[in-house]
């Protein structure tokens, strides 16, 4: 449900590139989003929304590239990394430490738009 | 002709939103008042945290809610029932707030009063755990209820919400005592996904807590309009014909 509205959003900010370009109307070939493994959205169920939400738009025919980031935390004990689990309450494995730094794994981010420029018609 | 082209944007996805959400946050900080986003689960007990924290604290603050509602105006009805301008936002199908209804129900509110007479603007969100930890409004604080009820779990298994959180209030703590739960984890889970927020227990039915929170709020609003007295220390009286 909530990956719709996370469609939307995107595509509201793709709207506004858009917009940067005008007047020519970019044809986007694919869209490559980092999805952080630490955030609301599931990869699967944005897609989904993505292929439903761009038909018989601008965008019609774009891909939807996304790449999962992982979670990686820093343990404040002992400054090692590791992957906060949710079995183990997000605890370093080293030092049982809450999960204080998040190094990442909360990217919802718009990495780059493949596209060409077609001038509008005359 | 056509080149194939690509633009490397690292713009979060949110970016739109984000924007209106600063925007928002801008017209705040001008009118000097403290935007509070209020989120849960549905039936947490955010509109009864209001409506105790509203009777309570209307002597010495000029306060306005947002309540956002996905279909109806109920709640926006009980706040009203207490003189404190009240302006229902209407999600329809949107399972949260973004920062462009936010700054729709602003513009509502403006007709109404005028903000830079207010201390304190509360945004109470759609009841839902999920969506609203990710979608500013503009606020400077978020604040996340828990009730003793929902399990000990909900931390962890929601853990962006509490992540994201300035405050959590463990709330309903009157049913502790018909409860197997415990409080203590519930507490030790919020900490462990965020060790840094502040965590307090409270009941609005009771009332116990809510002297430790107001003391809290009372706090974050010094650090907002700079120290005591506050610069708007009454409702003014464009506020109270407001009311009307």
């Amino acid at each position: 449900m909530h990956e719709v509205d996370m469609t939307r959003a995107l595509l509201r900010s793709l709207e506004t590139w858009k917009q940067g370009h005008a007047p020519q109307l970019p044809r986007v070939g694919s869209v490559h989003l980092e999805v952080g493994s630490f955030t609301c959205v599931e990869p699967d169920q944005l897609q989904f929304s993505w292929n439903a939400a761009i038909r018989d738009t601008w965008l019609s025919g774009a891909r939807l590239l996304i790449v999962t980031v992982p979670l990686l935390g820093r343990c404040l004990g002992c400054m090692a990394t590791y992957s906060p689990q949710a079995e183990q309450g997000y605890r370093s494995p080293c030092c049982s430490h809450p999960m204080e730094e998040i190094i990442h794994g909360r990217e919802l981010r718009i990495r780059s738009v493949d596209y060409d420029l077609s001038t509008p018609s005359p | 002709m056509h080149m194939p082209l690509q633009d490397n944007l690292g713009l979060n996805l949110l970016a739109a939103n984000e924007q209106q959400a600063s925007h928002n946050r801008e017209h705040f900080d001008q009118w000097r008042l403290l935007c509070l986003n209020i989120m849960s689960s549905p039936g947490a007990g955010k509109t009864s945290l209001l409506e105790r924290s509203l009777a309570q604290l209307s002597g010495d603050l000029a306060m306005a809610v947002l309540e956002g509602d996905m279909t109806t105006q109920l709640d926006a009805d009980r706040l009203g029932a207490l003189g404190i301008p009240v302006v229902p936002i209407t999600t329809g199908r949107c399972c949260h707030l973004d920062a462009g209804m936010v700054s729709g129900g602003l513009k509502l509110l403006c007709q109404r009063l005028d903000p830079a007479k207010l201390d304190l603007l509360w945004v109470e969100n759609v009841g839902n755990l999920v969506c609203p930890a990710e979608f500013e409004v503009g606020e400077h604080l978020k604040v996340a209820l828990l009730s003793v009820t929902e399990g000990d779990d909900k931390p962890l298994k929601y853990p962006v919400m509490f992540r994201e959180a300035d405050c959590v209030l463990i709330t309903k703590i009157d049913l502790l005592p018909y409860l197997p739960v415990d409080v203590d984890r519930i507490e030790a889970h919020i900490h462990q996904v965020n060790p840094r927020c502040t965590v307090l227990r409270l009941s609005a039915s009771s009332g116990e807590g809510f002297k430790a929170w107001h003391q809290w709020l009372w706090q974050q609003l010094a650090k907002h309009q700079g120290p005591l007295p506050l610069a708007n220390p009454m409702p003014s009286p464009a506020l109270t014909t407001a009311q009307g």
